[in-house]
């Protein structure tokens, strides 16, 4: 009776030390996570300003006009992420389809992006296609090429993400009478996007990045700007680090709603 | 739901090929599936050598045999999952020859489309879509394939939700299901579509034993309640108790069939015997 009693009292207090012990912990481990970036960053940002290099009036002064370079970046982003996603759900429909054609045009393109460098297809937009008798608006041919790009990797992420979709799920949809077009559209593609969320959010952060390559088309975008007036005010330091630090702060933003979406996706997985 | 009572037909003789001797069960309706020489090559492995095969109303069929007997596919070659390499495919009405050379074309696969209204698969594994609730599971065909107004598919998902026992999980993803739950979604799923025939490939081989019990429960009643199904099993207790035929295949031929009492208690061919000794003392 009292062994009984003791064991049902003590028991619990035991789960509650061990949880609390466990949060405990695991305070500890953010508070000592946050407190090396902070000494890390803060003896960076102290390193610069010992050095006596750093102008403080250049930022404060060309700073805004810099900052304000993001909205374009931010545009070209996303406007060429929606381009690249399009051309990737096409592209990989067209490597997995049984039609020659379709699927040597698909293959095609995959192979031709996939084996020039970036600059050489931006350079392509700006300096060849003018030849042609083609000129576009720079920031148009900034998104055109650049979501090329994107799309042709990209196509490779959708083609696995529906091949990753087990086979007994278009056998289910089959067996209930589904139709190819109905099967694909309901059944596939809402799992293949499930799968390859991920691998678009990292491709969005790079693509963040990779926007900047179009500042040599001459586009006012972030980098462009930090760039340009640093040169002309031989303040090439500082204007690139104000550069840095927005693309830094637009892609750990970006990736903080990424988690959130990808948690939300997952919901019918658990 | 209570059952109703199965139609008596009376004593009638049982034509040959119906797998009956002498008198047919009273409560069996006219042939609504026919195979007429089945045969199905995976490369230059010979699977299907010829099968003739017919399944009346409200009659339950259990397949049996050895793995690589052939059960399984042909099982698939009924609604096509696997296209026959030559034979006929008959159910309730619309007959079909396996066109493996056309397979692709337009006309055939809306062919193959209805063949599959017709028959409903349960599978090994379930394939539940697991991005769509149970209830969404259920009305997805009904309402895209169908085209039943949303209102009414969702009734008569209820319906069929509640006579597997799971209406209370309506709202809940699959992921949130152990294996017997899912598979009686998948039977409810199925039950939607109200197919005349449905076909079960070993649906209780990738449950753990204990779960085993309440998915053949689900079955065993639907048979007594007059729902023409073909299963392939190895659960013989529960051929016995629900099938009113048990067929035995091996080598890609059907070898012996008949009332589960005669093909498992005494029966005829050299091959069932073997196999149901080994089966029995495994």
């Amino acid at each position: 009776m009292t062994a009984t009693a003791s064991t049902g009292a003590s028991a619990p207090s035991i789960l509650e030390r061990v949880a609390a012990a466990k949060t405990r912990a695991r305070r500890l481990f953010r508070l000592q996570f946050g407190l090396t970036w902070v000494v890390l960053l803060g003896l960076l940002v102290l390193g610069l300003w010992a050095s006596g290099k750093i102008d403080l009036e250049f930022i404060a002064s060309a700073g805004p006009y810099i900052v304000q370079g993001a909205g374009l970046t931010i545009l070209i982003s996303i406007s060429s992420i929606v381009l690249a996603v399009v051309l990737a759900l096409l592209g990989a429909l067209g490597r997995l389809s049984t039609n020659p054609i379709i699927n040597g045009v698909a293959s095609l393109y995959v192979s031709l992006v996939r084996g020039t460098p970036l600059l050489v297809q931006i350079f392509f937009v700006y300096l060849a296609l003018p030849q042609l008798g083609v000129t576009l608006p720079v920031v148009l041919g900034g998104i055109l090429a650049l979501g090329f790009n994107y799309g042709a990797y990209m196509t490779e992420i959708f083609r696995a993400g529906i091949q990753a979709v087990p086979g007994g799920q278009a056998e289910a949809a089959k067996a209930l009478g589904m139709a190819d077009g109905l099967r694909f559209r309901r059944i596939v593609l809402p799992q293949a996007v499930r799968i390859v969320i991920p691998a678009i959010g990292n491709d969005f952060v790079a693509m963040i990045k990779d926007s900047s390559l179009v500042y040599v088309l001459g586009v006012q975008e972030l980098l462009w700007r930090a760039s340009t007036i640093g040169r002309r005010e031989l303040s090439s330091l500082e204007g690139l680090l104000i550069a840095a630090v927005v693309y830094w702060g637009m892609t750990i933003i970006f990736s903080f709603f990424q988690e959130r979406l990808e948690r939300r996706m997952a919901r019918g997985d658990r | 739901m209570t059952a109703t009572p199965l139609p008596d037909h009376g004593t009638r003789p049982a034509p040959s090929g119906s797998g009956y001797d002498g008198a047919l069960p009273a409560h069996l309706g006219d042939p609504i599936v026919k195979l007429e020489g089945v045969e199905k090559y995976f490369g230059d492995n010979h699977v299907l050598r010829g099968v003739d095969l017919e399944v009346r109303q409200r009659e339950a069929v259990m397949l049996i045999g050895r793995s690589g007997s052939g059960k399984t596919t042909l099982l698939r070659c009924i609604n096509f999952l696997e296209e026959p390499t030559v034979g006929w495919v008959e159910v309730d009405g619309l007959r079909l020859q396996a066109d493996p050379l056309r397979a692709r074309s337009r006309r055939h696969q809306e062919q193959i489309r209805q063949m599959r209204l017709r028959a409903g698969m349960l599978f090994q594994e379930f394939n539940l879509f697991p991005h769509m609730s149970v209830l969404g599971n259920c009305i997805e065909a009904p309402t895209r394939v169908k085209g039943i107004s949303k209102d009414k598919a969702v009734a008569a998902a209820e319906l069929y939700l509640d006579k597997v026992g799971l209406l209370e999980k309506r709202d809940e993803y699959p992921a949130r299901l152990s294996g017997g739950q899912k598979q009686r979604v998948a039977i409810a799923r199925a039950l939607c579509m109200e197919p005349k025939v449905l076909l079960f490939d070993e649906p209780t081989s990738a449950l753990d034993p204990e779960l085993i019990g309440e998915v053949l429960k689900v079955m065993e009643d639907l048979a007594h309640e007059g729902t023409t199904m073909i299963v392939v099993t190895h659960e013989m207790h529960f051929a016995r108790q629900a099938a009113d035929r048990v067929v035995f295949m091996e080598d890609g031929v059907v070898v012996e069939q008949g009332p589960p009492e005669q093909m498992l208690d005494e029966p005829r061919k050299e091959g069932t015997k073997r196999f149901l000794r080994r089966f029995l003392t495994d």
